[in-house]
């Protein structure tokens, strides 16, 4: 399932304003380990397509999201519930950890 | 050149995988440098074949010439990174560079983390084990690398032309010799890591403080949690995950013996070395020789 790359703007709606959980993917294209983690995002997207969105944003043009969100090393995820951070993962992470975590 | 297969690590479970590779065909090259912890094993007397036991080093040493015997190539050369290449992996030493089709970590059991007080919680608020990586949110900022050898050099100049200053905090340890306008040694030991949401300031033993915006660890040699925060590769108590074809969440990549957990025991790094090598070569055969 491809993720959408947010840009700032459509952070708020389509994160902060969400009922319910999302999943965000902090990532740039010129980090390795990233690119380790998109299919791991995608099998979780997929799998927990009814009761979750997930989206990526690139920290290279939105680095106010990074700032906001203590972002400071990549990839890092982080789950929202009705728009509040609710759960941190950094670094690659294992997918039944992802989806143990957000269940 | 590239590689079939470079091995880093050749304690018996790098050796034993590339009996394998090498008998399979595969242009193999196992790099090694640290010690292993077989250097460290005064007898071995609970594996399979030797009457009255036998000496760790000599068992280590016997290897390695046994895994050059079959013609392996073998450099003692310290691996410093490995990164994703154009095809397959880039494996870079204190010496040179090295392009490889596969990679198996075979790099023992390490505890490089230092223990100070601090780390744990600050972990990707401040604390990052990889300068390529995590560069980038330190742009114009004060940095500390921890750590004193070739390793911790390499991180400082992954960083120094991104970070405004870098202090390389030895810990205790000697100083190395390096030289460069933004970088300071300071060879103090730590008392812990502060700050309120991220990190702010290290203590030091003699009660003067440094303040900084990031903290990369480098301490030691780098082993195999080091090289897979830089690969994307999941590890799980430092340990790096692998199924039972040794394979790692990275294709291509393998890992086998001390590095994995588990028991810690010659039998069990031969027999996972043993499946990483065979597992390579149909890695290989798949992936490199079909529709040529
Ligand atoms: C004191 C002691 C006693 C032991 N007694 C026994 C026993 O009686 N029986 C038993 O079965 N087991 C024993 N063990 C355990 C056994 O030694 C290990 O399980 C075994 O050596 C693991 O093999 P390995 O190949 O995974 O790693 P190691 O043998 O540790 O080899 C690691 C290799 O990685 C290389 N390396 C690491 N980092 C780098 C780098 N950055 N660049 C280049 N090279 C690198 C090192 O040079 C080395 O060649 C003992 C261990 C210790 C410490």
């Amino acid at each position: 399932m491809e993720i959408l790359s947010l840009k700032g703007e459509e952070f708020e709606k389509e994160v902060l304003s969400q009922k319910g959980k999302v999943l965000v993917d902090f990532y740039a294209d010129w980090c390795g380990p990233c690119r380790m983690m998109t299919p791991i995002i995608e099998e979780v997207a997929e799998e927990l397509k009814d009761e979750l969105k997930v989206f990526k944003v690139n920290v290279d043009n939105n680095q106010e999201l990074a700032i906001k969100y203590d972002v400071m090393s990549i990839p890092t995820i982080i789950l929202f519930e009705n728009g509040e951070v609710r759960k941190t993962y950094i670094g690659v992470t294992d997918k039944n950890e992802l989806i143990n975590g957000i269940k | 050149m590239i590689y079939d297969v470079i091995i880093i690590g050749a304690g018996p479970a790098g050796v034993s995988a590339s009996l394998y590779t090498k008998r399979g065909n595969l242009s193999t090259l196992i790099i090694y440098s640290d010690e292993s912890s077989l250097e460290k094993a005064k007898k071995i007397e609970n594996y399979y074949g030797f009457e009255n036991g036998i000496n760790g080093k000599d068992l280590y040493n016997v290897g390695i010439k046994q895994a050059k015997n079959i013609g392996v190539d073998t450099k003692k050369e310290e691996v410093l990174n490995v990164l994703v290449g154009n095809e397959g992996f880039r494996v870079i030493t204190d010496k040179d560079e090295y392009n490889t089709k596969a990679v198996i970590f075979s790099t023992g059991n390490k505890k490089n983390k230092p223990n100070i007080k601090g780390i744990d919680k600050f972990e990707g608020r401040g604390i990052s084990y990889c300068a390529i990586c995590d560069g980038f949110f330190y742009k114009d900022k004060n940095v500390v690398v921890i750590g004193n050898g070739k390793y911790a050099i390499s991180e400082t100049n992954d960083l120094i032309n991104i970070a405004r200053h870098i202090t390389i905090l030895t810990n205790g340890k000697q100083a190395p010799e390096f030289r460069a306008e933004n970088v300071d040694i300071n060879t103090e030991e730590i008392e812990e890591i502060n700050g309120e949401k991220k990190v702010e300031e290290i203590i030091l033993k003699n009660h003067k403080k440094i303040e900084t915006d990031g903290i990369f660890i480098a301490q030691g040699v780098a082993g195999s949690t080091e090289f897979a925060k830089k690969l994307g590769i999941i590890t799980k108590q430092d340990k790096i995950v692998v199924n039972k074809k040794m394979e790692t969440n990275v294709k291509g990549i393998y890992a086998c013996g001390d590095c994995t957990g588990g028991l810690f025991q010659v039998s069990k790094a031969v027999y996972e070395g043993t499946i990483a090598g065979l597992q390579v070569i149909n890695y290989i055969r798949e992936k490199y020789t079909k529709g040529e």
